[in-house]
């Protein structure tokens, strides 16, 4: 397919307005003219990151200088194949949590949520979109401040103030850190352009520190381990389709700008190996510590949340395996995986809680039982992202697993195998844990009372989500080296 | 001068955002880390070849003075509904005893 050169700036701009305006425009407009608009937005955004990586897989690596203003004076865009599928699959998956939303919400807290819910959906869509496509450090500052803002908008939808402030406080804090760093780096190397950056630094003081205090930042904007603190409060008690966006799209986000100076910057300023080790030893921890926290949960979403912080300690044991020359192709591409796989496996289950929330009214794993009696499809979608969580095969998650153990040995680091051996296994225990409820029968008689019942597109919307965590298993199996 | 200053400012902030209890003084003290930010940034500014400043930190500054100004509004707005929602203005540290 050859694609003019100038679909391609159309497309990477609709992915960044089309959310916004919408977003605006859904406070004037509402009801189900505003439920519709966002649905076709959600998908269009999609549309758009699909037309993108067809450009990219077409004509290589897209850069598009706004305005027409180069860098060093302007601010561009690149726009390479991990972007355009990031905006695609985000596209897709809020595409999924809207249809689910409109439902849910209303059913979980009487009319009127899903108003407030959707203009913060797509203005987070919008944030999301341009910080994948961000090429500036400082952009990557102002975009993670934008998803920021409307996460915790997000959090603060259940009515739980103190879990929001708290995610806000962190979230400024990191941000505050962050911006130091830029500031130093300007400072020192006089641009905040990546590519530009990745030339000009020195190895020194100044780059080591600008990017102490940018990483630090960054950490606590993504919950990486140990800044995680504020994250199973806040996606524990948010509703669950926000939560879906939260644990799914949004908490990957620190690990995008994360990557993005790992690959860009850091391997300039020679300090990479050393930082490697320690950022590694650090996601060991949040994998045993995450999942052994979401071991002992007694509810359903907050057990998700700490999964979450599990997971993301994955995406922190690649980095070693990164920075390594042998490990490196596998090493990114497993990460990679598993930021995907986990994106939409983590948003199907929370949407799966939210149904079972929405007819249940709670989401105490004793009072489970009988849930998949009632509802199959929805116990089906929980298993079925369970096993991506767990890295079974055929799942993406499973190609994730694998592609980082293979970059662990083949650079000859078998710890990190071990860790990610070992953090699988406490997954399937607690995967277990959340499955197993639902499948037992409750107490007593089996009764002939009628279950509660669940509107279709809600149990389709998660079912959905898993299935394609479950094909990008299958998609790419023929690609693994 | 300025930078060390900027960093004084950052450091009490960050120590005020941690130790303060009340969620109005955490605010107050996130911005006042922030304004040590800004100093930093600013007084950091290469100087261009004809002896002026590089304008380009102001300009990054002038962003994050907008952000701030819109998180401490936000901040401030959830401080309110905790206040008349639990009759509380600390966010009690209990964590879920992690």
């Amino acid at each position: 397919m050859s694609l003019a050169p100038q679909v391609l700036p159309w497309a990477a701009a609709l992915a960044l307005a089309l959310p916004l305006l919408a977003g605006a425009a859904c406070f004037v407009v509402g009801g189900r003219t505003a439920a519709a608009l966002a649905l076709g937005v959600a998908v269009l955004s999609s549309a758009a990151g699909l037309v993108l990586a067809a450009g990219v897989a077409d004509g290589g690596v897209q850069r598009l200088a706004l305005g027409g203003w180069a860098p060093p004076l302007g601010i561009a865009w690149r726009i390479d194949g991990v972007a355009a599928l990031a905006v695609a699959l985000t596209g897709f998956i809020f595409a999924a949590v809207l249809v689910h939303a409109e439902k849910s919400l209303d059913l979980l807290r009487g009319e009127g949520l899903s108003e407030a819910f959707r203009p913060l959906a797509l203005v987070l869509l919008g944030g999301l979109n341009a910080l994948y496509m961000a090429n500036d450090v400082f952009n990557l500052y102002v975009t993670l401040e934008l998803v920021t803002l409307a996460a915790v908008g997000m959090v603060a939808l259940a009515g739980d103030s103190a879990a929001a402030l708290r995610y806000l406080l962190v979230g400024v804090i990191g941000a505050l850190a962050y911006m130091l760093g830029c500031g130093l780096l300007y400072a020192a190397f006089g641009t905040l352009d990546l590519d530009l950056l990745a030339g000009r630094v020195q190895p020194g003081g100044t780059a080591g520190a600008a990017l102490a205090l940018m990483i630090v930042g960054v950490m606590a904007k993504g919950a990486l381990f140990p800044l995680h603190g504020w994250l199973p409060p806040a996606h524990g008690s948010a509703v669950a389709p926000a939560s879906a966006l939260l644990s799914g799209v949004v908490a990957k986000g620190g690990f995008y700008v994360l990557l993005r100076l790992w690959l860009d910057v850091f391997p300039a300023t020679g300090a990479a190996p050393a930082a490697a080790q320690i950022l590694g030893t650090l996601g060991a921890l949040a994998v045993l510590w995450g999942s052994l926290q979401a071991i002992r949960q007694t509810r359903l979403k907050v057990l998700l949340a700490y999964s979450t912080v599990a997971q993301l300690g994955y995406l922190m044991v690649s980095l070693p395996l990164i920075a390594t020359a042998a490990g490196h192709a596998s090493g990114l591409a497993g990460a990679l995986h598993l930021m995907a796989s986990h994106a939409c496996a983590k948003a199907a289950m929370f949407l799966a809680a939210g149904s079972l929330i929405a007819t249940r009214g709670h989401d105490c794993l004793a009072d489970l039982k009988g849930a998949a009696h009632d509802h199959p499809m929805t116990a089906f979608t929980l298993g079925l992202a369970g096993m991506t969580l767990m890295g079974l095969p055929p799942s993406g998650g499973f190609i994730a697993k694998w592609l980082l153990l293979d970059a662990s040995l083949r650079s000859g680091q078998w710890w990190w195998a071990a860790v990610i051996l070992g953090g699988s296994l406490l997954a399937g225990v607690y995967v277990f844990l959340a499955v197993s409820w639902s499948m037992s029968r409750p107490p007593g008689e089996p009764s002939d009372s009628q279950p509660p019942p669940l509107p279709r597109r809600l149990e389709f919307a998660a079912l959905a989500l898993a299935l394609v965590a479950m094909a990008l298993g299958l998609v790419s199996a023929e690609r693994i080296p | 001068m300025f930078i060390i200053l900027g960093a004084v400012l950052f450091a009490l902030g960050l120590y005020g955002a941690f130790a303060r209890r009340n969620v109005v003084l955490k605010l107050v003290a996130v911005n006042i880390a922030s304004s040590g930010v800004f100093l930093v940034v600013v007084s950091a500014a290469p100087t261009l070849p004809d002896g002026g400043t590089d304008p380009l930190p102001q300009a990054l500054v002038l962003t994050g003075i907008v952000i701030s100004v819109a998180v401490t509004a936000f901040g401030l707005a959830l401080a309110r509904r905790l206040a008349t929602d639990e009759g509380r203005a600390t966010l009690d540290d209990k964590e879920d005893s992690s």
